[in-house]
This record gives structure tokens, C-alpha cells and sequence, in this order.
């Protein structure tokens, strides 16, 4: 079952072949047996998420099962659910059992899935290497050594590890696809609007966005079927009537025959995906994606995205402001972690927050205090979001001109555990693919495309125009019904 | 040297909605601490604000109040912003509160002052939410937090420097604070903190062009407070200049046992609230189909009114003010009026000058003394205006009227104002039961004042030295002769006939 | 435009951040190789560019006014680091 697709799963349940319970335990004692190592979770509970695998069978047995009911999925640990630690990664709420459940929570124990734990995540989903988490660095199990990529890191590892069959991730400048490319699996932050954000811990409330990660396009496109829908708490949730985006997959491009399945796909290239920084084996699996999508019928265009260097400065002043404000909630005063010792109100509230966060985070929160403050807001705030629209109306513009935009998600393969932990704008610049959509509030995901230097993944990036995620995961299942990049499994595992 | 104050205003109108401005929890006063703090409101990781319509359309009714029905002053776009400061009081470490672009930018207030009116102009009003509150009760050396009050909406009216002495910003507070009860935006409990005044206080020698140094005091909740704080604080900036002193700007409390102000302790921080658009609220848009709606719904408002009251039925610009300085008082006289018309009588027959006066004099002194709001009034208009309509008749005399309505007055008082007192049915049964039909026979009047003059020849005695007086004791005892029925204008007449002979 | 470790250390108290002198210096040295970074920004001339601060241009949703929570106290309470009556207790609020 590790290497069932969701689709096989749930037949399999339907069939009784296995039930929730037994599907459940089997992948509790896998994570019991590789987690240690592998260190992609941060909570389980095999009591809460087995009493949630017999209320799936009993629903079976009554025959009103949904697509996921029965079928056990990882949550990043950023999603608040009812009963659970929900630690965000950090030391700030590592006391924290949340009261309530997030929209995607409430979404899932509607559908009958269960929680199969909480994931491993960078702290407040700042980080592109899972290294700045309070609980420790996840590894990626195509070589321990090596990070898997972040924020969303444990869901990315667990679904590569086979520890669970599918994960909620969010991205807020490339923290689903990044670790998805870094541990070769498939990712999908949709548009932004599309996930409610209610209940998942704010990092930057403009560009977060909660999205899926599995091991196939079909795999995520059941997963956002779950995942997707108007919710009246969050004010950016967008009111569109519900769409399957598994339904169609299997049809070809609009127009085209069986033989081509993408005849008339337009495939945007951009110049700037292609230019230094950009390692050669990524290169030539990306080159490789692509000849596949001319195989299938796809035509090149080249388009420009002239901007997209220009994103990385700007998401470096908006994400942090956003953050600077979002994370003042964390005082000590009405829950998570508190000082034990201060002199008097203010001793309490710098030193919580000095001891409560992380370095990474404590560094953004400095920066976004910064160029919000007096005299600097004009300068660094105003001007990126000015950026942001010059970025955005480059997009809008390729879009005339192509269906999806194509390129490497990620500049380079895996990168070894601690080599950049001591470089923040190394480390920056690993996302300088993944923030453009982000900043545009366009759907983009990650597709596995080959292996570069030391055997590791490497993913192809899918840019989508707003909405068209169901047109990019058509695609992308195209691509994996001809090849096999996104079946391989790290040795071992 | 003349001095002379210069005041600005910013209050803080809490919006009478049923839940909070970002969350569904209620707004109501006096729950147990926290039980009214939801999840959004205590500040929950990944909970998120959603506005509320009820606080959006009670500022549009506020700008189109506020600048004659037109809605030039309703920025069709606004936008809420994040004011980011630490306070355990402010549960997201920012309060979300319209910063740059505000709902409402520009409007007048006119009030009305014994010598004359006086427009003060609105800078902008804008929504925001309300902090919680510190308890400061001794925990321990420590300090209890109660969010109830966080997230309640709060329209904050700012004004411009426009007032000049404590009695021009105690008129602009109160025609405020009566503006928005008329509009029903607020419900003015002033003890409950529905409306705090903060007063930015600078003084200048008098004709001096640039504004002095200001000073704000914080947190007046009553007009009393307010005008003794700006009293005090205008005085003492004075006396500090002249004695060589600065004003430094701060933020200082007014302290009602000394009667003072003093500057709060001082942050140590310079204030730097680091706002930007709160990028969980996309902006505010007022649609013009919105504005007509609202527009629609709005009462007559108390400047209109005014207006009417003066052209209309001829009252001077203090009494219609007065009449106006509630929505229900108005409404009250107008009752009144109507009742007081004789059979046939058209509306511009009556005698508004006289219900205005009972009004004022009798029903408002009443509800002032009884803390009451006009709705509660123990008579009725109907009541009050049939007892006037008797009196313009000439079947009872002015005492007797007096008498009716306090009697009927004091029924109400005994059912708690549970009931108004009279009817217009008892007025009539009443006149004719205890015989209280006025006195006008002139043979009658004749002989009472005979008896009197006999009866009181020191009186006529001192009236003819001189003495007016004397005359208004004649007046008395001939009155009091008739069993309080008489017609005082005939018994005058007559009085004065019989002693000039 | 470097940081000075005063800018750092206003920052850091600004955002109730207890930094030490010798974080405070390995910091200032860290947000100087990131603004670095950020000061690419202004070599394209925005001027005529209205700013973007919402993913997408819409118009705020509005709610209809009505009590829809219910009091949850006790449980939001119970992961409270201290609580008394009902009330969150911190170090003395002084005016």
C-alpha cells in the first residue's frame, strides 16, 4: 500500500480489501520505524487518528464513503487541529494544543480522512531547508545528508519516505514546490484564495497560501478537491463554485487527439529561468521535461519575464513586514510559551519572544520591523510592493502570449544539511524561482523531471495563469502517464 | 496679554452593532471577564478578521450626517491598516484601525451657542476596533486582562482646532454626542465608555496665526470632566508660559478628584506604529447603490430640523436647538404642537413659541431631574398638547395646566415610567369633575375683587405709595379667592381698573 | 544605507526582542548582507507604479452584524500561560 496511489487506496478500502485501521496502523508503524531518522513528523497519536480510522470504516461499511474517507494524511504542523500540538515548528508554541480547527482541518475530517500526525516544518515557515524548525532538521531520504528542502519539509519527506499517502504543505514563496523538487515529489500551491487560510498560522498573509503534496498530479488533484472552497472566515477566500480537479485529467488538451494529448499546449520558456545560478544537471532535466511536452503535442514559446530577479528583494521586505506584525500575537500572554523568569512587563515580553523564536525568525521579524518603521516605509515597503505589481503585470503579460510558463523550480539539487544554515542570502536565493507566483498570487507546482548530481530529484516548475489549476494538472498528469520520475522511490525506503 | 485656547477633538464613538467589528462575538456590556473574547478576538494563531456590514454602514450614516446628505465626503474606497504596538490589552500586537485612507474625510458639525452659531469642521472619521481592558485590582503584583471590550467597533471622529474655549467644545461634544443616538449609530452611554472624548489643548496669544504647542488629554467620559479638563489645562499651559515655562507635547489624564491634569508616564519609546495596509482586509468599497440605500434609511437630521423649527414655527435658533438636542424631544414637541391645535386649526395657527416653552421648561426640566430620555417622558405629547389645547382655549388658566401635567406626571413616576401619566379623555373628565373650568365671568371677578380690596387696605394703601409689588399680593389673594381658576388676565385687568379709580 | 548596531538594537526593542551586544553585532552584520540583497530594488524606477498589497484586486467581503460565537472561555483559557477569574494575568500594567 506505501506505493498505492490515493486512487488505489481508496479503491482498495472500498473493496474491503483493508480497512482504515489497518491502512492507518501500517503507515503509523512505518513513520514509528523511519521517523527517528528521518525526523518528518513532529506529533502523531495513534490513538486520535486510529478513533478517526474506525469513525472512516463505520462510514464505509454505511456506504456514504467520500474519495479520502479512510485514507490517512500528514499535515504540516502549521494547520491548527482541534486536540493536537500544533507547534509551528517553534520553541513559541511548542505547549500550544490548539482549541480549534483550520478551514483545510475541518475540510479533511469532513471528507473521513484521518490524521495520520503533524509534519516537520521550518519555524513559522520561514526556511528553505527544514534546518530552522525547534524540532530539528528533517532529512531527506534520498540521502540523509542532504536537506529536503522547506518550509514544508517533514510533508515533502513523508511522502517521499512513503510515511504518508498525501500531505498538506503551504507556500508562501516556494515552501510546497521547493522541498516537493528537493525530495522528488509532486506539489501545488494554488492560487491565492483558493485554500482558506483560516487556521493555518499567518507567516505573510498576502502570499501564504495552503496547497498539497503527493506523489502524483492525480494524487494532489484529489487532494485540492478536499482543500479548495470559499470559506466565509477568511476575507481573501475566494467565492467561486466548487471544481473537480481530478475529473478531467485524463482528457487530452482541449482540441487535441489521444496520440498528442497536448497538441496546442503552449508552453511559456522564459530566458531568465535559464541564466547563472542555475546548475547544469537541473538544467538538463528541466531541457529533458520539456522535449517530453514537444513529444506530447506541446508547442515552445519563449517568452520574458524581465522582473523576476527583482522578486527576490522584494519578497525579502514584504514577507518579513507581513511577519513582523503577524507574529506580535506571541507575547506570553494568552497562550504558547512564556519567559519563566522577567523583572516586569516588558522584561516578559522580550525576553519570551527573544527565547521563544528562532534565529531565522527573530532575524525576519528585525528586518520587516525595519522597513516598516519611520522613515524607511517608503523606501523598502512601498517600493516592493510597487515590484510586486511591475512583477505581477510581467505574468499577465506572458499569459497573452502562453498556457503555463515552464522552468526549474529550484537553482540546484538538494543541498548538504548545516552548508547554508551560516549564508541567510544563500539561502534566500534558493527561491528565486518559487517567489514570482507567490508575489502575483498565480497556482504553480513542482513535478518530479529526473535526477542531477548525487542521484537527487529534480523538479520542473509549472506556472499557471489565476485559476487554471485544474488545466496545469492535466498537464502534468500527461507528462507522468509518460514517464516515470514521479513512481521512483529513494533507495532503501 | 490675551490668550486665547485653541481645541481640537477626537471621540471615540463606540457603533451600537450586536457583534464585533472583525468577529461574531457580542458586544454587549458587562458579561463576566473573557466570555465575550472569541477566538479572533483573543488573537488565536490563524484566525482571521472579517468585517462587519453593521460597523461599515453606521460611518456612512455618520458622513452623510455629517455633511448635509451629500456623500462627497464617503471615500468610495478605504482601507483598514495595521497599527502595531505592544500591549497586553491589544491581542494581535497591532490594532486594525483606517489610517491613510479613512471611510469618511470632511464633514461640519454646527452648534449652537447663546450668542450665536458656529460650524466646526470634521478632519475624517474612520472605523477601528477597541482595545480590551487591564484590570488593575492587585493579582498578585499582577494585572488581569479582559478582552470583552476587544474588537467592539469604534468610529473615531476627529475634528479640526476649530473650537476656542471649553464651552465651544463641550456644545460640539454634546451636539456629537446627540448627532449619533439621532442616527442610531451609537447609543451615547457615556459611563459604559460607548463615548470617549480625548481634547488636543494648545493656547496662543490672542490674533497669533500658528497654533501653540498641543497637549491631549485622554479619556474624558463625561461633559463635566471635559470642560473642567479644558479649563484646567488651557489655564495651566497659560500660567506656565507666563511664568517662562514650554509646552512640551504629551498625552496627559485629568485626574476628577484634584480637578488636574498630569502628563502620563512616558513611553520609552518614541511611538512608531510601523501602519500598513492590513493585508488580511482587502480594501473597503462603498458602492453608490450602498450610499442610496443608506441614504434612504437616514431620519430627518437634527440640522435640518433646526432649520425647520426656526422657518417653519418661527422659534429662536436657541430654543429649536434645544428642542433638537435629541431626536425624541423633537419628535415630542411636534406631538405636542399637534395636539394643542383647537378644532379645525391648521398647523401654522398654533402657538409654537408657548409648546416650546412647556417643552423645555416643564418636560425637559422633568426628564433632567428624573434622568430620563424624552421617549420615557411621563406625559404624553398627546396628553400635554390637549391640556395646551385647553389652555389656548381659555377653559383652564395656566396654573390649572401646570397642575394637570404634574399630577399627571407623578402617576407615571409611581409606575416606575412603566405607564404614562393621563390621557387626553382624563384632561377633559377631570376640568369638568373638579370644576377647574377657568374663571371669566366678569360679574363674578368683579365681587371676588371687591372682597379683596376691602379685605387688604395696607396693600392698596402701599401700591398706591408706589409699590408694585403690593399689586402681584392683590393679584394673589384674588386669584386664590377663585379657587386658583381665575382668569389672571381678566383679574388684572380688572384689579388695575378698580385701583386707578 | 548600512545598519548602525543602534538601528539594530531600536529594532530589536521595537519589536520586543531581548538582543544581547554581541547578537546584536553578529546581527547587524547579517542584515547588512540582506539589505544588500534588497537594494537591488531600487534600480527600476517605480514611480508611476501603484502598489500591490493584495494578491488580488477585490473588494473587502462584508458580514452581516450578528453574535455567532458562543463563550469558549475555559477552553481557550485552558492553554493559557496564567489565568485567574477568568482573567489572563501579566506583570502590573502601569500608566
Amino acid at each position: 500500500m506505501f506505493n498505492a496511489s490515493l486512487k488505489e487506496i481508496a479503491a482498495a478500502l472500498g473493496a474491503r480489501k483493508i480497512s482504515s485501521v489497518d491502512l492507518t496502523e501500517q503507515f503509523l508503524d512505518r513513520i514509528g520505524r523511519l521517523n527517528g531518522d528521518l525526523n518528518a513528523f513532529i506529533t502523531v497519536d495513534r490513538a486520535k487518528s486510529l478513533a478517526q480510522a474506525r469513525e472512516a470504516d463505520a462510514r464505509i461499511a454505511r456506504g456514504d464513503a467520500a474519495p479520502l474517507t479512510g485514507i490517512p494524511i500528514a499535515h504540516k504542523d502549521i494547520f491548527c487541529a482541534r486536540g493536537w500540538l500544533t507547534s509551528c515548528g517553534s520553541k513559541m508554541l511548542s505547549n500550544f494544543v490548539s482549541p480549534y480547527d483550520a478551514h483545510v482541518i475541518e475540510q479533511f475530517n469532513r471528507a473521513g480522512a484521518v490524521i495520520l500526525g503533524k509534519t516537520n516544518m521550518d519555524e513559522f515557515a520561514m526556511g528553505s531547508s527544514n534546518e530552522t524548525s525547534f524540532y530539528g532538521p528533517v532529512k531527506n531520504p534520498w540521502d540523509r545528508a542532504f536537506v529536503p528542502g522547506g518550509s514544508s519539509g517533514g510533508s515533502a519527506c513523508a511522502i517521499a519516505a512513503r510515511l504518508a499517502p498525501g500531505a498538506t504543505g503551504t507556500d508562501t514563496g516556494g515552501s510546497i514546490r521547493q522541498p516537493a523538487a528537493l525530495s522528488g515529489i509532486t506539489g501545488l500551491k494554488p492560487t491565492y484564495g483558493r485554500v482558506s487560510r483560516y487556521g493555518m498560522v499567518a507567516f505573510a498573509s498576502s502570499l501564504d497560501q495552503g496547497g498539497a503534496m503527493g506523489k502524483s498530479a492525480e494524487d494532489v488533484a484529489l487532494l485540492l478537491n478536499v482543500m479548495a472552497g470559499f470559506d466565509a472566515r477568511d476575507s481573501t477566500s475566494l467565492e467561486r463554485s466548487p471544481e473537480d480537479f481530478a475529473g478531467a485529467l485524463a482528457q487530452p488538451w482541449a482540441g487535441a487527439a489521444a496520440e498528442q494529448p497536448l497538441a496546442g499546449l503552449r508552453i511559456g520558456v522564459a530566458r531568465e529561468h535559464f541564466g547563472a545560478g542555475l546548475a547544469a544537471d537541473v538544467a538538463e532535466a528541466v531541457r529533458g521535461a520539456l522535449a517530453e511536452f514537444e513529444r506530447l503535442g506541446a508547442s515552445r514559446v519563449d517568452i520574458e519575464l524581465p522582473r523576476s530577479e527583482l522578486s527576490v528583494p522584494a519578497y525579502y521586505v514584504i514577507a518579513p513586514a507581513e511577519a513582523s506584525s503577524n507574529l506580535s500575537r506571541f507575547d506570553g500572554v494568552r497562550y504558547g510559551y512564556r519567559a519563566p523568569e522577567y523583572r516586569d512587563l516588558l522584561d516578559m515580553y522580550c525576553k519570551t519572544r527573544a527565547q521563544g523564536f528562532g534565529a531565522e525568525v527573530k532575524r525576519r521579524i528585525l528586518i520587516g520591523t525595519y522597513v516598516l518603521s519611520h522613515g524607511y516605509y517608503d523606501a523598502y515597503y512601498l517600493k516592493a510592493q510597487r515590484i510586486r505589481r511591475l512583477i505581477a503585470e510581467d505574468f499577465a503579460r506572458a499569459f497573452s502570449r502562453c498556457d503555463l510558463i515552464m522552468g526549474p523550480t529550484s537553482p540546484t539539487v538538494a543541498f548538504p544539511l548545516g552548508s547554508k544554515v551560516s549564508d541567510p542570502v544563500q539561502m534566500y536565493l534558493n527561491d528565486i524561482y518559487t517567489i514570482p507566483p507567490n508575489l502575483a498570487g498565480l497556482p504553480a507546482m513542482s513535478l518530479p523531471c529526473g535526477f542531477g548530481a548525487g542521484n537527487l530529484p529534480v523538479g520542473l516548475h509549472v506556472v499557471g495563469d489565476y485559476f487554471s489549476e485544474a488545466r496545469m494538472l492535466k498537464v502534468a498528469h500527461h507528462f507522468q502517464r509518460a514517464t516515470d520520475w514521479h513512481l521512483r522511490a529513494p533507495k532503501g525506503i | 496679554m490675551e490668550w486665547e485656547t485653541v481645541i481640537g477633538l477626537e471621540v471615540h464613538a463606540q457603533l451600537s452593532t450586536a457583534s464585533k467589528i472583525f468577529s461574531g462575538a457580542s458586544t454587549q456590556f458587562g458579561a463576566p471577564p473573557n466570555a465575550q473574547a472569541c477566538a479572533v478576538d483573543i488573537a488565536l494563531p490563524g484566525v482571521l478578521p472579517v468585517a462587519n456590514r453593521g460597523a461599515v454602514e453606521r460611518a456612512i450614516r455618520f458622513g452623510l450626517a455629517v455633511n448635509g446628505m451629500s456623500a462627497h465626503n464617503i471615500n468610495r474606497r478605504s482601507v483598514f491598516a495595521r497599527k502595531n504596538y505592544f500591549y497586553p490589552d491589544l491581542p494581535k500586537g497591532y490594532q486594525i484601525s483606517q489610517y491613510e485612507l479613512p471611510v469618511v474625510l470632511g464633514g461640519t458639525i454646527n452648534i449652537v451657542l447663546r450668542d450665536g452659531e458656529k460650524a466646526v469642521r470634521l478632519t475624517r472619521a474612520h472605523l477601528e476596533e477597541d482595545a480590551g481592558k487591564s484590570l488593575h485590582e492587585d493579582f498578585h503584583g499582577m494585572s488581569g486582562i479582559d478582552l470583552n471590550r476587544a474588537g467592539t467597533p469604534l468610529l473615531e471622529i476627529v475634528s479640526e482646532p476649530d473650537m476656542r474655549s471649553a464651552e465651544e467644545a463641550v456644545a460640539y461634544a454634546r451636539a456629537l454626542h446627540s448627532l449619533v443616538r439621532w442616527i442610531d449609530i451609537c447609543d451615547g452611554n457615556m459611563q459604559e465608555g460607548s463615548f470617549r472624548c480625548d481634547a488636543n489643548v494648545s493656547v496662543r496669544p490672542k490674533g497669533a496665526q500658528a497654533l501653540g504647542t498641543r497637549r491631549e488629554i485622554k479619556n474624558l467620559n463625561s461633559f463635566r470632566f471635559l470642560q473642567q479638563a479644558i479649563e484646567f489645562e488651557a489655564r495651566w499651559q497659560i500660567e506656565t508660559i507666563q511664568d517662562g515655562g514650554t509646552i512640551v507635547q504629551a498625552t496627559v489624564l485629568f485626574d476628577p478628584d484634584t480637578g488636574e491634569t498630569r502628563a502620563m508616564r512616558t513611553k520609552e519609546d518614541a511611538h512608531d506604529y510601523r501602519y500598513f495596509p492590513d493585508p488580511d482586509l482587502p480594501p473597503l468599497v462603498v458602492t453608490e447603490a450602498t450610499i442610496a440605500e443608506i441614504r434612504a434609511s437616514m431620519p430627518e437630521l437634527p440640522e435640518q430640523r433646526r432649520r425647520r423649527y426656526m422657518s417653519e414655527f418661527g422659534l429662536s435658533a436657541y430654543d429649536a436647538a434645544l428642542l433638537t438636542a435629541d431626536r425624541e424631544l423633537g419628535e415630542h414637541f411636534e406631538e405636542v404642537v399637534r395636539h394643542s391645535l383647537k378644532e379645525g386649526e391648521p398647523l401654522a395657527g398654533a402657538d409654537f413659541k408657548l409648546c416650546a416653552n412647556w417643552v423645555i421648561n416643564e418636560v425637559s426640566a422633568k426628564l433632567n431631574e428624573e434622568n430620563l430620555p424624552a421617549a420615557k417622558a411621563g406625559v404624553g405629547g398627546d396628553t400635554l398638547g390637549h391640556i395646551l389645547r385647553r389652555l389656548r382655549e381659555g377653559a383652564i388658566n395656566a396654573k390649572t395646566a401646570k397642575d394637570l401635567f404634574s399630577e399627571f406626571w407623578s402617576e407615571a413616576r409611581e409606575s416606575a415610567y412603566a405607564r404614562r401619566g393621563g390621557d387626553p379623555r382624563r384632561v377633559d373628565a377631570l376640568i369638568e369633575s373638579r370644576g377647574l373650568k377657568q374663571m371669566s365671568d366678569e360679574g363674578a371677578l368683579e365681587a371676588i375683587v371687591d372682597q379683596v380690596l376691602g379685605a387688604n387696605a395696607k396693600s392698596v394703601e402701599e401700591y398706591r405709595s408706589g409699590k408694585q409689588k403690593a399689586f402681584n399680593a392683590l393679584i394673589g389673594q384674588a386669584m386664590k379667592a377663585t379657587g386658583g381658576k381665575g382668569n389672571p388676565a381678566r383679574i388684572s385687568e380688572i384689579l388695575r381698573r378698580k385701583l386707578a379709580s | 544605507m548600512p545598519l548602525s548596531l543602534d538601528e539594530v538594537k531600536r529594532i530589536a526593542y521595537l519589536a520586543r526582542i531581548e538582543i544581547s551586544e554581541s547578537e546584536a553585532l553578529r546581527t547587524q552584520g547579517q542584515l547588512n548582507d540582506i539589505f544588500g540583497l534588497i537594494e537591488r530594488m531600487q534600480a527600476v524606477d517605480t514611480s508611476a507604479v501603484e502598489p500591490m498589497t493584495h494578491a488580488q484586486g477585490r473588494a473587502l467581503r462584508l458580514r452581516e452584524d450578528g453574535v455567532t460565537e458562543s463563550d469558549q472561555k475555559s477552553l481557550f483559557q485552558s492553554v493559557a500561560p496564567q489565568v485567574e477569574e477568568g482573567l489572563y494575568l501579566v506583570p502590573k500594567v502601569i500608566e
